[in-house]
């Protein structure tokens, strides 16, 4: 009998950095994503995220630290590991001088895939995005959910044991991104590792088993969507809104009824286990919001918490 | 380079060059109706009006045109070479930073098993093919003038025409893979190409200009391309002359790639 070894790691990252002159994007972080994980980098603008996939993706080299991606290292072994995964960049690069399916058959051919294979690979992938009647078409005339849907097909062309998606459904229509959701999640199920950055929180709860938050180049929380909210918030917000100017004042007489409150312009933010029974005690005490929302706590909560409200560009 | 023992050996730098054949092949397939105006009727005008035309009075005028027999048999070469030049740095302008920053094509390709030393190989290798479609078009258009002394030399001077293809591709390349604003391309015209066109020997024996605009000629590469292609089209093979040429234009073709490569690696590998 052979000892059962854990399959490697997809991905791991020990004190991993990235720096461009004096700025320091990503300021040591450790990560390991695990074969058939969807796994989500979380965070505002300038988090680090991109630069942290594209140190993923062997096209960025780390400027410290650990980092090995299919248990290679990408300074050297670029190439194979390459070969391996599928990149959804941030933003289009699918080339405007060629047709969509053109697109999905030249970009095949950089992985090796001989042409007969790529040419069936490309009909089917467009099926499977629901592009077979674009095939033809200028990538010019397609829409912008169009093209973010022909740049997924073309990151699975080589068939990736790892699938990284940077920002995948931004600039979408709701639409377009539940479209997206569903043939991600439909991948997920055929076991491809999922690795993707995003900030919006909806499609963190959606697609991914596990996440970290960052914030400032590091890793400021880590865990399933439901740890998470386990942690760094409470099972419910009770949102209270009274007249414009108020929520100040009237935040120190309710400070009690709630783990935590959170003073906002417009309403007050009542993080407690049971909102009904918080509602219930701040009717009790006299006052009567012109408006009450009872509610669970969201990802969002537990972002907003760890990010801060403060725009950071 | 050591030989990979490594269990992850990858596939061989000539094959991933090679994988880029489909795309430069679908390109070529959209472009080369475009290109075949702009590549073949241009020069050929310019062998209408320059060489038959105005090379009519010049001829009768008695011009010393280095041992040429006719005005056209003079520019001929000179057209040649001076439209490789043109093919050579339309094809690395535009393209390039279309791919770097327009399409972000170049994004796309670095994802995948392709190194940038494999990309900038595959692109040189398609300039290096219009340079010879090209040029051996023109060449043959040529022929019906009368203007090779034989046909080896005329076999030559198409090989000096892939070298000195090249040769800019190289360099060009290289200029536009680290340019950040399209408007850098008025300045290689301004400055290089259409100078190069006029004043590197192609119109006029350079010996027509005084000492040190000569010797600044001289110095250029279209001028070293022009008087090797002249040398072997008209028949009078200086041996040394040409040696010096050859290496000029190889060592500019290699330091070319070479800086091609590292400035598109500092570009996009960040």
């Amino acid at each position: 009998m052979t000892l059962e070894q854990a399959p490697p790691a997809m991905i791991r990252a020990r004190g991993l950095r990235k720096s461009f002159g004096n700025f320091e994007a990503v300021r040591g972080i450790d990560v390991e994503v695990r074969p058939g994980e969807s796994f989500g980098f979380l965070g505002p603008n300038g988090a680090g995220k991109s630069s942290t996939m594209r140190m993923i993706a062997a096209v960025s080299p780390p400027s410290g630290g650990e980092l090995s991606i299919l248990g290679m290292d990408p300074a050297t072994d670029g190439t194979v590991i390459r070969g391996r995964l599928g990149v959804c960049p941030q933003e289009d690069s699918l080339d405007t001088e060629l047709n969509v399916r053109e697109n999905l058959i030249v970009y095949g051919r950089y992985f090796g895939i001989p042409k007969a294979e790529v040419t069936a690979r490309a009909d089917e992938l467009l099926e499977f995005v629901s592009l077979t009647e674009k095939a033809k078409a200028k990538v010019e005339d397609l829409s912008g959910g169009m093209k973010r849907r022909l740049t997924i097909a073309r990151s699975l062309v080589n068939r990736p044991d790892l699938l990284l998606l940077d920002e995948p459904t931004t600039g979408l229509d709701p639409q377009a991104r539940h479209v997206l959701w569903d043939q991600l999640f439909r991948l997920k199920r055929q076991g491809v590792t999922l690795v993707l950055t995003t900030h919006y929180m909806d499609e963190a709860e959606q697609l991914c088993d596990r996440l970290v938050v960052m914030d400032g180049g590091r890793i400021v929380a880590e865990g399933s969507p439901l740890d998470l909210i386990r942690t760094h918030s409470t099972r419910e917000v009770a949102e209270l809104r009274f007249g414009v100017g108020e929520h100040d004042d009237l935040a120190d007489k309710v400070e009690d009824l709630a783990e935590r409150v959170e003073v906002l312009p417009d309403r007050l933010l009542l993080y407690t286990h049971d909102g009904e029974e918080a509602l219930a005690k701040v009717h009790e005490r006299g006052l009567e919001p012109a408006a009450v929302l009872v509610r669970r706590s969201t990802l969002e909560d537990v972002f907003l918490r760890l990010t801060g409200r403060s725009l950071v560009d | 380079m050591s030989t990979a023992t490594s269990p992850s050996a990858g596939p061989s730098r000539a094959e991933l060059v090679l994988r880029q054949a489909e795309y430069w092949i679908t390109v070529y397939r959209r472009t080369w109706k475009g290109s075949a105006i702009s590549s073949f009727i241009t020069p050929l005008l310019y062998v209408a009006a320059m060489g038959l035309l105005l090379g009519g009075f010049i001829d009768e005028g008695g011009a010393q045109l280095e041992g040429a027999p006719t005005y056209l048999a003079f520019i001929a070469p000179g057209l040649l070479a001076a439209h490789v030049m043109q093919t050579a740095a339309g094809e690395t302008m535009w393209p390039v930073m279309g791919a770097i920053k327009w399409n972000k094509t170049y994004y796309g390709m670095i994802a995948t098993p392709l190194g940038i030393a494999d990309i900038v190989t595959a692109h040189l290798l398609f300039v290096l093919f219009r340079v010879a479609t090209t040029s051996a078009v023109f060449m043959v258009v040529l022929a019906f003038f009368g203007v090779y002394a034989s046909w080896t030399g005329a076999l030559a001077a198409f090989l000096v025409q892939l070298l000195l293809g090249l040769a800019f591709a190289g360099v060009i390349y290289g200029y536009s893979a680290g340019l950040r604003s399209e408007a850098g391309f008025a300045l290689v015209y301004r400055l290089g190409v259409v100078p190069l066109f006029l004043f590197s020997g192609a119109f006029f024996p350079i010996s027509n200009l005084s000492a040190p605009l000569e010797w600044l000629a001289r110095i250029t590469p279209l001028w070293h391309g022009v008087d090797l292609t002249r040398m072997l089209t008209l028949g009078n093979v200086d041996g040394s002359a040409a040696a010096v040429h050859v290496v000029y234009l190889g060592v500019m073709a290699a330091a070319g790639w070479w800086w091609s490569v590292r400035r598109l690696e500092r570009r996009l590998v960040v």
